[in-house]
């Protein structure tokens, strides 16, 4: 009985620290990207307004940031504390890019502290903006190595067991394991198509309010467009993982599918309700698509949950995650094609109230994305922590005071939340981009 | 030498630079808050803040080191120290986490809240405290294993452990000696003679109760640790030059040689830490886990070491940078850009 709380507590403290850090995570993997290429583009073109508009953004980078190097700590901690059993055992395997990891982070925070400390330092401004550079390889890099420890638990290689030991371990082979390709490049993609929508949602915010300023427009008409070619990139990528799952880990994806037949000619359902005896109501089925999606033809088959064991079923929820993602993701593919299209063309519904309103709410939303695949992907991994290898349940540890500490992070992720959130609206409110450009003197 | 020694050699290192940044972090934020209270606050905030803005996440960074690499390099410790330290090991992340984000709040976002301050100095005193239970129960004595084989934490005995509250003394105070030591230095170097003579006191204040505590706690040692005392006596010299390299300090601080002075202190305890760490071998947890028998395999032992090279091979220049920009750069000190 003790034994179970340990495990539910161990793993709802791991995906509170988890969410609360990814949140976090994904703006500092994603925003540097933008901060980049807008100090590029003011230098380039000799536009103030593009290097105030890095230097805000880096602002309040800088925080967020901070919250993800704590909550960060704290999840890498968490996971020896947690789940003592597994880190001895995949220790033993990933310890490597664990370790590359943390090399990244450090060669992101020399160089971010620099280029915060050194405006004006530089003779030549060039050489600022290079600094650049290591913080968005640093963040991106330090995204590929834990995201390759993740996937090694979906797919686990690189070792021989041996009479429950292990042995012949290839440590390269443990992180270039077949779902670390798709699953690297799912996640760089939607943090940046995810950084993208943020920023634009305060652009469009600001308009919204009623700013005059060209500053705003042009940060919105720019992280727009990134965020079109994110979005799709993320939906090309989103649809090789799908084709992965379908090959290493068809379980996950007939349990977000509630596909129970193995056949062919497969549809996809989206939304919809599951009865006690497992028939799909109200949903809407989109005929062949699923067939399509992991073959792509109209024909190929895809196995079904019943020819899987029942104890190895992953929870059937997972079909709304996957539901939500999905639709968050071509919702704002047409939202920001439209987007570009209508500044193209300059038509005028792009500048209405309505839609101001959804470009503000693309942010978030492209956020709730990036949770709900999480959530996903780490759910529908159940009941293993190490896909075949190891149960969650077996991993735990046996300290009795889980539910304690559950306690105690989640009033520290409050706030942490809530104190982010007061020092991001009083830092800008405070110092709106309008009076800021006034008192350097730049054109509004 | 071995792998294994090499591996633990590298990770006691990291501990090593970690105690010595994070003293003078916590240190300075505990000083920061205490001269609010004695109202000499205005003397020292502006070296305070010069140094520590560039600096915090770095600090934080070798600490993730640590023990990612200790995980890599000795799996089995996971296991171990990861099932016993739950709760101390987690108040120590809440705090470091405190910490981190509000000094970040209070320096990049809003200006000078009383409050954060107070709150960075407090967490200052308090995670050296929690952190050094790791160290404590590697001594044994703490950990009990059940017969089916589970760990478990023996609070009553750890919080009734003279042993273990000389250790949590000895933490304390060595983050306020190493920490004034250095801003002394580093008020020196910034022309701030205010704060310059502030920090010369509290180096005197904190010298001498740090090396009695020190000195106790070997001979503490004997009872609760024979087995490490014995190794430490075999290591009298080094103990012996860590004192006379402590009274040096003192001397060169009194002589005004303030960096002099600074690098002896880092030498006292260098030595000290390397007499502690090489006297306990091969023990990591008495007397469960030594270096041996929890050590990786060799494959992955020596995929860690060589990026471990790589990785300082592109870390060394970065750290020239910071320390070329902001820590020796006398008009930054200066002026604070
Ligand atoms: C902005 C966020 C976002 C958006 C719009 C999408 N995804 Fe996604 N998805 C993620 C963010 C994400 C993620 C958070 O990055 C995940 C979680 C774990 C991972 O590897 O990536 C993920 C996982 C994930 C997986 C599971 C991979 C695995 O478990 O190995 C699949 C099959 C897809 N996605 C497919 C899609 C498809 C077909 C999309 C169509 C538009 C899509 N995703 C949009
Ligand atoms: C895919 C999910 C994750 C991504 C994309 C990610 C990315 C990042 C990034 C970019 C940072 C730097 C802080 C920032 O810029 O905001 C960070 C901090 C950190 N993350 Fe994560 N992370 C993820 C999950 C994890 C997990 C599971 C762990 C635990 C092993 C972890 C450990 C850390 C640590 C230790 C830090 C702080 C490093 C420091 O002290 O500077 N991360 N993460
Ligand atoms: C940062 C984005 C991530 C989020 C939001 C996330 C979310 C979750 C969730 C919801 C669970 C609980 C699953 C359940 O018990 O039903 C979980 C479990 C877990 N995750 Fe992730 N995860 C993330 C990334 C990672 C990464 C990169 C790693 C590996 C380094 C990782 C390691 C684990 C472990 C060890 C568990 C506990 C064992 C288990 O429940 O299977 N997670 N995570």
């Amino acid at each position: 009985m003790k034994k179970m709380e340990s495990v539910e507590f161990s793993r709802y403290l791991s995906m509170l620290t988890l969410s609360v850090h990814v949140v976090f995570a994904t703006v500092g993997v994603g925003v540097p990207l933008f901060i980049m290429i807008a100090h590029w583009l003011g230098l380039r073109r000799g536009d103030e307004q593009y290097l105030l508009m890095a230097k805000r953004w880096a602002r309040g980078y800088v925080i967020s940031v901070a919250v993800g190097v704590v909550t960060g700590t704290a999840i890498a901690l968490q996971l020896a504390l947690l789940w003592p059993k597994f880190m001895e055992m995949a220790g033993q395997v990933v310890a490597l890019p664990l370790f590359m990891e943390t090399f990244a982070f450090f060669f992101e925070a020399i160089f971010l502290g620099i280029y915060l400390y050194t405006w004006n330092r530089f003779k030549n401004p060039k050489h600022h903006f290079y600094l650049l550079i290591p913080v968005a390889l640093g963040a991106g890099m330090s995204a590929l190595f834990i995201t390759s420890v993740n996937a090694f638990m979906n797919t686990p290689q690189g070792f021989a067991l041996v009479d429950g030991k292990l042995t012949n371990i290839q440590p390269l082979l443990a992180m270039f394991n077949p779902a670390m390709p798709t699953k690297v490049a799912h996640v760089l993609t939607s943090a940046y198509m995810t950084a993208a929508f943020v920023l634009a949602s305060i652009a469009a915010f600001h308009l919204l309010r009623g700013s005059r300023s060209s500053y705003h427009r042009k940060g919105l008409a720019l992280t727009m467009k990134i965020g079109l070619v994110f979005s799709i990139a993320t939906a090309l990528v989103g649809d090789l993982s799908g084709k992965f799952l379908a090959e290493y880990q068809p379980e996950k994806l007939a349990a977000a599918e509630w596909h129970f037949e193995t056949e062919g000619e497969a549809p996809l359902i989206l939304f919809g309700t599951l009865t006690e005896t497992n028939e799909v109501k109200y949903a809407i089925k989109i005929p062949y698509a699923l067939s399509f999606l992991v073959h792509s033809n109209f024909s190929g088959e895809v196995k079904g949950l019943n020819d899987i064991p029942k104890e190895n079923h992953p929870p059937l929820v997972i079909h709304y995650l996957f539901d939500a993602m999905v639709t968050i993701g071509i919702g704002l593919t047409v939202l920001s094609l439209a987007y570009v299209i209508g500044l193209r063309r300059n038509w005028r519904f792009i500048q209405n109230k309505l839609f101001r309103m959804l470009l503000v709410a693309s942010g978030p939303l492209a956020m709730l994305a990036i949770q709900a695949g999480w959530w996903f992907t780490e759910v529908g991994r159940q009941p293993w922590i190490l896909n075949g290898l190891m149960k969650t349940k077996d991993a735990a540890t046996t300290s009795p005071h889980v539910w304690l500490m559950f306690i105690a992070f989640a009033v520290l992720y409050l706030i942490l939340m809530i104190g982010t959130g007061v020092v991001l609206t009083r830092m800008f409110k405070k110092n709106p981009a309008e009076l800021e450009m006034e008192k350097r003197g730049i054109a509004l | 030498m071995t792998i294994e020694v090499l591996g633990i050699s590298v990770l006691w290192l990291f501990l090593f630079g970690y105690v010595i940044v994070a003293s003078i972090d916590f240190g300075a934020g505990f000083f920061n808050a205490s001269t609010i209270i004695t109202k000499q606050h205005h003397v020292v905030n502006a070296v305070i803040q010069r140094y520590l803005s560039p600096v915090w996440e770095i600090t934080n960074v070798f600490l993730v080191f640590f023990f990612v690499g200790m995980i890599g390099f000795f799996p089995k410790t996971a296991y171990y120290f990861g099932t016993v330290l739950l709760i101390p090991i987690s108040i120590s992340i809440i705090l470091l986490a405190l910490r981190g984000s509000y000094y970040a709040f209070g320096t990049y976002g809003t200006k000078g809240h009383k409050g954060y301050t107070l709150m960075y100095g407090v967490t200052g005193a308090l995670i050296p405290a929690s952190l050094s239970t790791a160290l404590i129960i590697s001594e044994g004595g703490f950990v009990k294993k059940a017969t089916n084989g589970t760990l478990s934490l023996d609070y009553a005995a750890l919080f009734t452990s003279p042993f273990a509250w000389s250790i949590v003394v000895l933490s304390l105070t060595s983050v306020l000696f190493i920490s004034a030591s250095f801003l002394a230095y580093y008020s020196h170097v910034a022309e701030d003679n205010g704060a310059l003579k502030l920090f010369r006191k509290y180096t005197w204040i904190w010298s001498f109760p740090t090396l009695i505590t020190a000195l106790g706690i070997i001979i503490e040692m004997k009872w609760h640790n024979p087995a490490h005392f014995e190794g430490m006596l075999n290591l009298w010299w080094l103990f012996l030059l860590s004192a006379i390299c402590f009274f040096i300090s003192l001397w060169l601080l009194k002589k005004h040689s303030y960096g002099w002075s600074f690098i002896f202190v880092v030498l006292q305890f260098a030595l000290a830490f390397y007499g502690y760490g090489t006297s306990r071998y091969p023990y990591l947890l008495y007397p469960y886990l030594t270096i041996h028998d929890s050590f990786t395999n060799q494959t992955m032992a020596i995929a860690l070491v060589v990026v471990f090279v790589l990785g300082l091979l592109l870390l060394i220049p970065a750290l020239y940078l910071v320390f070329k920009l902001f820590i020796m750069n006398k008009p930054y000190i200066k002026k604070g850009n």
